[in-house]
């Protein structure tokens, strides 16, 4: 039999939100109104670190048009702490504040203006502790710790003999590197509506995991699942910030409370004390023979996780995960440390762990490749783990070449020429030589945190049109469409005749999560056999209805054939049922031990990243300009490939941010840069003149079609690229972040050309 | 008295009326001194296209034209439209003629969350009626007033380039 030609999968469709998206018809939590519904104001601490002596919200509540107050006192008949790994998050603040802005009441009244005017009047009195400031300060602590340690997480894993084998390099390169503590941004902060009702929950939330909130939401007021309704309308961004639950508890506590609906919706300022990335500081040894072998690789990490633990386990795993780099070297050691801070709890953002990783590894690959007088292209390529080999003991083998993708990249770039180009003096260069131009590269795999645990039916209706049925939150990856495609390809029915019913856990199957690039490779697996599961059942009605086998019946396009005769897919449903209505239900489960064998191991996929850059720097003033960049995405089959490069260049577009300027600054506990004018983010001007991404498709996945997950690994390699561009262009190694350019003129100024400068401790 | 512009109640300016064109047709509302046009826009018309995020005039999602012009209706206060014309992501949605602007979107997957993409539509409204025939570089400082966190602008670029091109 020939192989069938796709007819929806691998095309530009048109998403099926483009047009509410564009008219402004889409429905974002913020633009929904419910009967009754309060508006909610927090109470935030202004104090990073200190202990609650009293809180006293009588005159808040004596407000007219308040509701409710809610403080730590209210938390009865309930469970009070919340969290993904660590359940150490109190719905308000309880004993102690640990960040500033951390809510210790809030209320709800008729009004926000109101709600604000009340917030003013909840009293607070606090007996201030000393402030845990960054990853040294938490490492050598001696006053009271933000927990019961500074110490969160620890974690580790080794392999060879480290010490033995570093003794017998030819050279041992130490180096340190600090990544800063980042914003996501996502446009729409986060927003919630809860509704505490005698029979149970009602929320509608800018959720990325509905499901998720639901089991938490349920834990914490003592209620069964299908108490808890938690609706997922469109999201305004996510990247990682609404992953797990956030203010979805305090929402609902406060409606209880309250007796009625409350819409707790945060500000920019707001959002900035609800989650950030972890800041991070690696130490890397790596010990190498003259010819560019690297046989050992010894690294230290510590990721700052905040005030309270969110997702600072895993991030404190991933980033160890990720330090040693796509590299085989028979002797590894890795230690990653996650300490509390009192600052913003730190959470997912897209690639945990995995810029902080990539950054020093990939910074410190250019440093040896220099000290050694190689390319640093083809130092990596030397070192490259080879396709089916473990890149992690234990671990899913890499699925992919390599180096072919390495080579992939090189050769759009044009890394060569553009070498030999910027090694000449450049072309538009001043009389005093003060522009410099540079070239850098950085290569990474991460192991995808994704869980293989998702859920879906498809429902075919008398008519022949299909609604299908996924948990993924649709936050811009445009996971609706692509669940569309598989649906349509796999029912064998047009793709307009879709549609999609999403992320309401009273409505749809259970999903973990939409993240860690899962939802194609995963929701999608389980859409695909749900709408399998709809194909089969039509192959056997037409089988009855042509006296024919199954395997003898063709399906395209709406309809069955068997030898030139036709029957339409709404013709079978109706006569299955003997009558004008009726409809087939598929189902598809995806588990670690679905059928088709490929979600067994961990990882379910790795996740190819790999950035050249074309710098600029301007000597005089430290400024950098990025020329071009490059960066590769591995879909394994692209859905809909448009969407494709649209997430690698959203993510290499928000890694341009950390990299040039973005850095939430911290004094003393005090968040300096608490809204957009002093928080810098990307925009139109800061795009390259080339901004470009390759396209591949090695089919390797263990998704849909072989497609594997994408939109995280964009954001992993462009510091570390830019950083070498700079490093080629000026012979100046910057090893923090962001490159400002105080941070670059300094380093030019100090003239060693090897120091930065990490921060002064 | 100003066009367009009534006496608000004698005891201290509580509430201003306002009357101006919202997408084309009359409109008239009753709003605080310090109410800002989006809330305005947002609470009385219903009009929830127009979206919140930075309130600091930074990131254009609150943008509508104001006879138009972008402005920031999170920081602008509603009173001022009194007598002029306002466009929201809505009032463009209807209007046919700047379809090839929104299919240039659909094609280019020049959005993705949708959350900027009112404000982004709109002030590249305003930048193609004064230019209708912007270079890549004109179409970046006419935008660089709206922030898009999902796409990394490119797709949004080529976009505007090729409405700019169906619309000549």
């Amino acid at each position: 039999m020939t192989e069938r030609e796709f007819r929806t999968v691998g095309k530009a469709v048109r998403r099926v939100d483009a047009d509410d998206k564009l008219s402004g018809r889409a429905q974002f939590t913020g633009d929904l109104t419910v009967p009754g519904m309060a508006f909610a104001k927090l109470v935030p601490s202004p104090l990073p670190h200190a202990r609650i002596v009293r809180v006293d919200a009588t005159r808040a509540r004596a407000l007219p048009g308040v509701y409710a107050a809610l403080t730590a006192a209210e938390l009865v008949n309930m469970e009070t702490r919340y969290g993904s790994d660590k359940k150490d998050r109190p719905v308000v603040a309880m004993d102690k504040v640990r960040f500033q802005g951390e809510p210790v009441a809030a209320v709800a009244a008729v009004d926000l203006a109101t709600a604000e005017a009340a917030a003013e009047l909840v009293e607070v009195e606090y007996e201030e502790l000393p402030v845990v400031s960054g990853i040294d300060a938490a490492l050598d602590w001696r006053g009271e710790p933000v927990h019961e340690s500074n110490l969160c997480h620890e974690y580790g894993y080794e392999w060879g003999d480290i010490d033995a084998a570093l003794r017998g390099c030819d050279r041992v390169f130490e180096d340190t590197f600090a990544f800063p503590m980042v914003y996501h941004y996502a446009m729409e902060p986060h927003v919630c509506i809860a509704s505490f009702e005698p029979g149970g929950v009602r929320l509608w939330t800018s959720a990325q995991h509905p499901f998720l909130v639901q089991a938490e939401i349920a834990r914490l007021f003592r209620l069964q699942l299908d108490q808890v309704q938690v609706v997922v309308p469109f999201v305004g961004g996510g990247y990682g910030s609404k992953s797990y639950t956030k203010i979805e508890p305090l929402a609902t506590a406060l409606s209880r409370e309250a007796g009625r609906p409350v819409r707790l919706a945060l500000s920019v300022e707001e959002a900035m004390r609800t989650v950030r990335r972890h800041a991070a500081k690696a130490t890397i040894r790596t010990g190498v023979m003259n010819d560019g072998t690297i046989v050992a690789r010894d690294c230290v990490g510590y990721v700052d996780t905040g005030g309270y633990t969110d997702n600072g386990v895993r991030v404190t795993e991933r980033l160890a995960d990720r330090m040693p780099g796509p590299y085989a070297i028979p002797h590894v050691r890795v230690k990653s440390y996650g300490l509390f801070t009192n600052s913003t709890p730190a959470g997912s953002y897209r690639s945990i762990g995995g810029p902080q990783a990539v950054w020093a590894c990939e910074s410190q690959m250019d440093v040896i490749a220099h000290a050694l007088g190689l390319d640093p292209f083809e130092f990596r390529v030397k070192n490259l783990v080879e396709q089916g080999e473990e890149v992690r003991r234990g671990k899913r083998p890499i699925e992919g070449d390599l180096e072919a993708a390495l080579r992939s990249v090189a050769d759009a770039f044009g890394w060569e020429e553009s070498r030999k180009r910027a090694a000449s003096a450049p072309a538009d260069a001043n009389a005093d030589g003060r522009m410099k131009r540079g070239v850098g590269f950085a290569c990474a795999v991460t192991n995808s945190g994704a869980s293989p645990t998702s859920t879906s039916l498809a429902r075919l209706h008398a008519d022949g049109s299909a609604t299908v049925y996924i948990g993924s939150a649709e936050m811009g990856q445009g996971s609706r469409s692509a669940m569309a495609q598989i649906a349509a390809e796999e029912m064998r029915i047009p793709y307009e005749k879709i549609r999609v019913v999403a992320s309401d856990t009273a409505a749809v199957p259970w999903d973990r999560s939409t993240g860690s690039s899962r939802s194609t490779t995963l929701m999608g697996l389980a859409v695909h056999d749900a709408a399998a599961d709809v194909r089969e059942q039509l192959l056997r009605l037409a089988a009855d209805h042509f006296e024919a086998f199954p395997e003898e019946i063709e399906a395209e396009d709406g309809q069955a054939s068997f030898k030139g005769e036709t029957v339409a897919f709404s013709a079978l449903v109706r006569e299955m049922f003997g009558g004008s209505g009726g409809e087939l239900i598929g189902r598809g489960y995806v588990t670690p031990k679905h059928p088709s064998g490929k979600l067994r191991q961990d990882p379910v996929f790795w996740e190819v990243s790999i950035g050249a850059a074309e710098v600029e720097v301007d000597t005089a003033t430290g400024e950098i300009r990025l020329l071009r960049y490059y960066s590769v995405s591995d879909p394994g089959k692209a859905i809909n490939p448009k969407q494709v490069e649209g997430q690698d260049e959203g993510a290499a577009m928000q890694a341009i941010g950390h990299t040039l300027f973005e850095e939430m600054l911290y004094e003393d506990g005090q968040l300096l840069n608490p809204n957009l004018v002093d928080y810098r983010v990307p925009i139109f001007t800061d795009l390259p003149d080339e901004f470009e991404t390759v396209l591949l498709e090695t089919g390797n996945g263990p998704g849909p079609y072989g497609a594997k997950g994408v939109g995280e690994g964009g954001i992993v390699c462009v510091a570390p690229a830019v950083a070498n561009a700079v490093f080629d262009a000026t012979g100046v190694r910057v090893a923090s972040l962001p490159l400002t350019p105080e941070r670059v003129w300094r380093a030019l100024q100090a003239q060693d050309g090897v120091s930065g400068g990490l921060p002064p401790k | 008295m100003p066009n367009g512009m009534t006496e608000g109640t004698p005891n201290g300016a509580t509430e201003i009326r306002a009357r101006f064109r919202l997408n084309g047709a009359e409109a008239e509302a009753a709003v605080a001194p310090q109410t800002p046009l989006i809330d305005m826009l947002r609470g009385e018309f219903g009009l929830t296209g127009t979206k919140r995020s930075c309130d600091a005039q930074v990131c254009g999602a609150c943008a509508v034209l104001l006879d138009g012009q972008p402005v920031s209706s999170c920081t602008l206060p509603a009173f001022e439209a009194r007598g002029k014309s306002v466009l929201t992501i809505e009032g463009l949605a209807a209007d046919e003629r700047w379809s090839p602007l929104t299919e240039a979107f659909v094609n280019n997957a020049a959005f993705q969350c949708g959350f900027c993409t009112p404000g982004m539509l709109l002030a590249a409204k305003a930048l193609l009626e004064a230019d209708p025939d912007p270079s890549e570089e004109a179409i970046k400082d006419a935008l660089r007033g709206n922030v898009c966190r999902c796409t990394g602008y490119k797709k949004i670029v080529e976009a505007v380039r090729e409405a700019a091109e169906a619309m000549r």
